[in-house]
């Protein structure tokens, strides 16, 4: 199994405790005084060029933000942040928008080379396999027919604050797409940006929901125009370089009337002591007859061995399946940062419309995860599925809480929830906090949940058969998370096996 | 050719520190089927575990040379790549690896180790399923996680298929008749004895004599109470289901 000795080789490259993308870039970066105050808010309207607006919208979150506290309910535990002293706003200089490739800072392309994201447009992502390539596992069902389609992917570059630059534009123009910076969005699609920002996630939503309503910096915004399958994988690379710089980013995807649009994520970020806030919004709004499939792979710092550094992910992720027979599906991988507090949700709006929710949360070291999704019922005859994968290693916690909740007019509605964790060691804990709300007789909701252990007898009879430890947990744990692999992007499947084995070395001592 | 000296082996995290071997002497020269028959609790099922290296097991003294070499150090992927394999009498299911990526990722692993060149995969396609067609398991048994809701008989066919994919030099066989019907131990000793070879050693360990009908082998060993207590040619085995192991279980006290 190629994916397996890959990972093995990957594991095999690096030291134990080594994360691969912890590099730091040396940039000159233009920055906002430290702090937060309405005139930061102001600076970073003013930086952008916004409309008036939008600065009064943001400011209207700020003072929103101001009155909120913040929330202490998740599992979580980590020493309260500091608000003051955070940068809110870096760019590397010179950079007031994205621009074509040429004109971008050749150290930040680099960069984003170094992490095996080439941002050329007669090249495909780094790791993705060329047509005619062996798939990575022979017997995926998904191999044959992806083969074709894997090529090539729009990426917007964003770095710290702002985005660097965004491939394929042109050719995407064509299909009528708009995939662009958010801030270009504002000043190219004023129209479109006002309709629907806040109209999933609104300012006073929840406390870092509201922090990045006022500060959010940059981002990706998409509109896929009716009956659109949009040609090619969208993506964003988003990479934090500044030292106690928030990230703060804002991401809008709109798929008009009978569309269709797949968009991935990635992140990563330097390796730092000190830890380091990233708190995003995410709007997803599928029309009539529409479908968004929304995949991530985050793999933040996660801290070192010791559980200094790494960063704070509070992300609040929303889609509105708007019209009938709408569907959307977040797919997110989690291996990276040292807290994770992310509920991607649906909220189940239009008549037959469908949300889907496919997690992989893996925890090492002394990472925490408090993950999961909310599946809110409001349609008739709506229908939701929830898997969920939590591998805990190390000292790690990892939670799963989700809600499933059908209203009162929400007739016909059911979901299906699948919850297993798998504990490495005897040092981590695992936790599932389901809330299931039904105000509806005719509802259906299945939850199933399981917890285990790969024992030392799993473990033996892989390494008797001539596998290492660590090839047999990479393999052990490909297997419990196969389920969920299979809704990733076939190009990003193979990447997805190695970083499973990389974020769980020296998981068993 | 297996030599195992003087083998004390207990629990290693028993604080009583109970042994369970207590001083195994035994050779299996290349090219022999040995059969080691014992009542219940006489240390087969430990023997199979210390020659395959489980760290459960400790061992205070003595020592096992494989072709002279001693393997006591060795990790169990070291000595699967060495050539040791054990058919386990509760082989475990995998969930979600697919039977033939598990196949596949064990033994490009012990090539790897031997220095063998990797298969490709037309190769090991061809390779696995003129094995598995001779053992009686299906393709669709081969794309199914590996021994998930799999019968005890399918389950010990596959160990047999593992052992002949894997191409081991010493093979270790633990109870791989309990629990099977007639038919399935016929199958499954079938496979074995087709790998018999001069070039391959094998140690079947069972209750009843029943295997050794099939599995014909060169000699039979009686392990009772942690020791050998005595050992003979295939007639030993036929001895043994008439007088049972009263004699032994009482002696060694």
């Amino acid at each position: 199994m190629a994916a397996v000795k890959e990972t093995i080789e990957q594991v095999k490259a690096i030291d134990v405790d080594k994360y691969k993308y912890g590099f730091e870039t040396d940039i000159e970066s233009e920055k906002a005084p430290r702090g937060l105050n309405e005139d930061t808010v102001r600076f970073i309207s003013d930086k952008k060029g916004e409309p008036a607006w939008m600065l009064e919208w943001r400011l209207d979150a700020y003072r929103r933000w101001r009155a909120l506290k913040e929330p202490t309910w998740a599992k979580l535990h980590y020493p309260k942040i500091d608000f003051e002293n955070l940068y809110y706003y870096s760019a590397p200089k010179g950079t007031s928008g994205p621009k074509s490739l040429d004109e971008v800072d050749p150290e930040i392309l680099k960069t984003y080379a170094k992490l095996g994201i080439p941002l050329k447009e007669q090249e495909i992502l780094a790791g993705v396999r060329k047509t005619g390539e062996p798939s990575p596992s022979d017997d995926s069902p998904l191999a044959d027919g992806y083969a074709s389609m894997a090529g090539r992917v729009a990426v917007d570059a964003v770095f710290d604050s702002v985005s660097v630059v965004t491939t394929f534009k042109k050719e995407l123009a064509k299909a009528g797409v708009i995939f662009c910076s958010i801030s270009e969005a504002l000043r190219e699609h004023p129209e479109l940006v006002k309709k629907y920002l806040g109209s999933v996630v609104p300012q006073s939503d929840n406390y870092y929901a509201a922090l990045n309503s006022a500060v959010f910096s940059d981002g990706s915004f998409v509109y896929i125009p009716p009956g659109v399958r949009c040609p090619m994988e969208l993506s964003t690379y988003f990479r934090i370089n500044e030292k106690d710089t928030g990230q703060f980013e804002r991401t809008l995807i709109i798929a008009d009337k009978g569309s269709y649009v797949s968009y991935l994520e990635g992140c990563t970020a330097p390796m730092r002591d000190e830890n380091q806030l990233h708190a995003a919004v995410v709007e997803l709004v599928a029309l009539e007859d529409a479908e968004i499939k929304y995949s991530t792979v985050q793999n933040w710092y996660p801290g070192d061995k010791d559980g200094k550094g790494g960063i704070y992910n509070f992300v609040t992720k929303r889609g509105d399946c708007r019209g009938d027979n709408s569907k959307i599906s977040w797919t997110q991988v989690e291996t990276g940062s040292a807290i994770t507090w992310k509920y991607p949700s649906c909220i189940l709006r239009g008549d037959n419309s469908r949300g889907e929710f496919y997690s992989i949360a893996i925890s090492n070291g002394y990472q925490q995860v408090d993950s999961g999704t909310k599946m809110i019922h409001l349609g008739r005859n709506t229908t939701s599925r929830i898997i969920s994968k939590g591998i805990a290693a190390g000292k790690s916690q990892n939670t799963y809480r989700g809600l499933v909740s059908a209203h009162r007019k929400a007739t016909g509605a059911r979901n299906f929830t699948n919850c297993d964790s798998l504990l490495i060691g005897d040092k981590c804990g695992a936790h599932t906090v389901p809330y299931l709300e039904a105000r509806n007789s005719s509802a259906q909701f299945e939850h199933e949940a399981t917890t285990s252990k790969i024992s030392d007898n799993m473990l033996f009879y892989c390494t008797q058969r001539g596998l290492s430890q660590e090839e047999a947990i990479a393999l052990v744990v490909n297997g419990f998370v196969r389920d969920v692999l299979q809704h990733l992007p076939m190009e990003f499947m193979a990447e997805t096996q190695k970083l499973i084995g990389i974020s769980l070395e020296g998981s068993v001592g | 050719m297996l030599e195992i000296k003087n083998l004390h082996a207990r629990i290693a995290d028993d604080e009583n520190g109970t042994e369970i071997l207590k001083g195994i002497n035994l050779i299996v020269p290349t090219g022999e089927i040995h059969a080691i028959m014992g009542p219940n609790g006489s240390g087969k099922s430990t023997l199979a575990y210390v020659l395959a290296g489980r760290d459960d097991y400790e061992v205070t003294s003595g020592d096992i040379l494989w072709n002279g070499e001693s393997i006591l150090e060795m990790s169990p992927d070291e000595r699967a790549a060495k050539g040791v394999f054990l058919a386990f009498q509760y082989p475990m299911e995998i969930p979600g690896v697919a039977t033939m990526t598990f196949l596949r990722a064990a033994l490009n692993s012990v090539r790897k180790k031997r220095g063998q060149k990797e298969m490709t995969t037309p190769e090991f396609l061809k390779f696995v399923r003129a094995k598995a067609a001779e053992l009686g398991v299906s393709d669709d048994m081969l794309k199914r996680p590996l021994n998930v809701g799999f019968s005890g008989g399918e389950k010990k066919r596959m160990e047999i298929l593992q052992m002949a994919v894997l191409e081991p030099t010493l093979c270790v066989l633990d109870e791989t008749d309990s629990g099977l019907d007639i038919d399935a131990i016929r199958i499954v000793s079938e496979g074995a004895t087709k790998l018999r070879s001069p070039d391959r050693a094998m140690l079947v360990i069972t209750h009843y004599q029943r295997l050794l009908n099939y599995i014909v082998p060169d000699k039979v060993h009686v392990l009772a109470k942690g020791v050998i207590q005595k050992t003979g040619g295939k007639e030993l085995a036929m001895e043994l289901e008439k007088s049972g192991y009263a004699e032994f279980t009482g002696k060694a006290a």
